[in-house]
């Protein structure tokens, strides 16, 4: 029974998520909808599988959520900040640096979700990661003090990705 | 005030935000001096201005007529989709030494953009 629903449910977060994606996409919350939309949520995933071999085991749906408001706030801080120094900062007295990050994650996923909150949070990009996948660089728009950032980021994003990818 | 009016007003204000931050996007774009640090003016703040946006469209949709939700979805692809090309064009930036060339990684390894020689192969250990 267990393996049966493996199967036929690889990624039941997945199943969940495609489902409400095609329900908001028809925007038409209807029982027929809701059932074709959850038909697509088991193909898709289905189908896709082989892509996916060594997919995270287990996925802290509340601890996500809890990061996803948290990144949503530190994005409107962010824009704030950024917005204020493209305002007011001249050219000369802005500080752009290279910072590299040492990464404790080691799940490709969890990196590719750190790396989108770098790009989507304080005047950060990410732009690299080393060929085996132990440090990312990243580029700051402004950092008079590198090191602050780095451990920022650390503690703040990359030791809750610990804790839903574990 | 009844609702339509505090809903009219609140389109309003979504819209100035977004429109402002959406400008303060392209003052950035045009103002920075180095190519990496343009990257950040429309990545950040477009983010937010598209975001007030949909928004404004959002709210607009349910004050005015049936509600709607696709705004959402926009806004969800787009926070996935927005760091891959934001990367690519850093990756690009490297490439093309338009920025200051960034460190080497310690402990002899190299960033992925730049491995080019054929014996140089990407390993994972994940």
């Amino acid at each position: 029974m267990k393996r049966l629903f493996n199967w036929l449910l690889p990624h039941p977060v997945m199943t969940l998520i495609l489902a409400i994606v095609w329900i908001s996409l028809q925007n038409n919350l209807s029982f027929g909808m809701a059932v074709f939309g959850l038909i697509l949520g088991v193909i898709i995933p289905r189908l896709t599988a082989v892509w996916w071999p060594d997919r995270p085991k287990s996925f802290k749906i509340g601890k996500m959520t809890a990061y996803v408001v948290l990144v949503l706030w530190d994005i409107i801080v962010a824009n704030v900040e950024v917005a204020w120094i493209v305002l007011t900062r001249p050219n000369s007295k802005l500080r752009p640096a290279w910072i590299i990050i040492p990464l404790d994650l080691c799940q490709p996923e969890a990196i590719t979700v750190l790396a989108g909150t770098i790009t989507l949070t304080p005047g950060t990009v990410s732009s690299d990661v080393s060929n085996t996948g132990h440090y990312l660089l990243i580029h700051a728009l402004d950092a008079p003090d590198p090191d602050a950032v780095r451990d920022d980021i650390k503690q703040r994003y990359e030791s809750r990705l610990k804790e839903i990818f574990v | 005030m009844n609702w339509i009016e505090i809903g009219t007003y609140a389109v309003g204000v979504f819209l100035l935000i977004g429109a402002i931050f959406t400008l303060v996007g392209a003052i950035g774009l045009l103002r920075f001096n180095d190519a990496m640090t343009r990257l950040h003016a429309p990545t950040k703040v477009g983010t937010m201005g598209i975001g007030a946006l949909l928004l404004a469209s959002m709210t607009a949709t349910f004050v005015f007529g049936e509600g709607s939700f696709h705004e959402l979805l926009i806004m969800a692809f787009l926070f996935v989709t927005a760091p891959i090309s934001a990367n690519f064009i850093s990756k690009v930036n490297i490439h093309h030494k338009t920025c200051m060339a960034p460190p080497d990684p310690p402990e002899g390894e190299r960033w992925s953009t730049s491995l080019k020689e054929e014996n140089d192969q990407v390993t994972t250990d994940m």
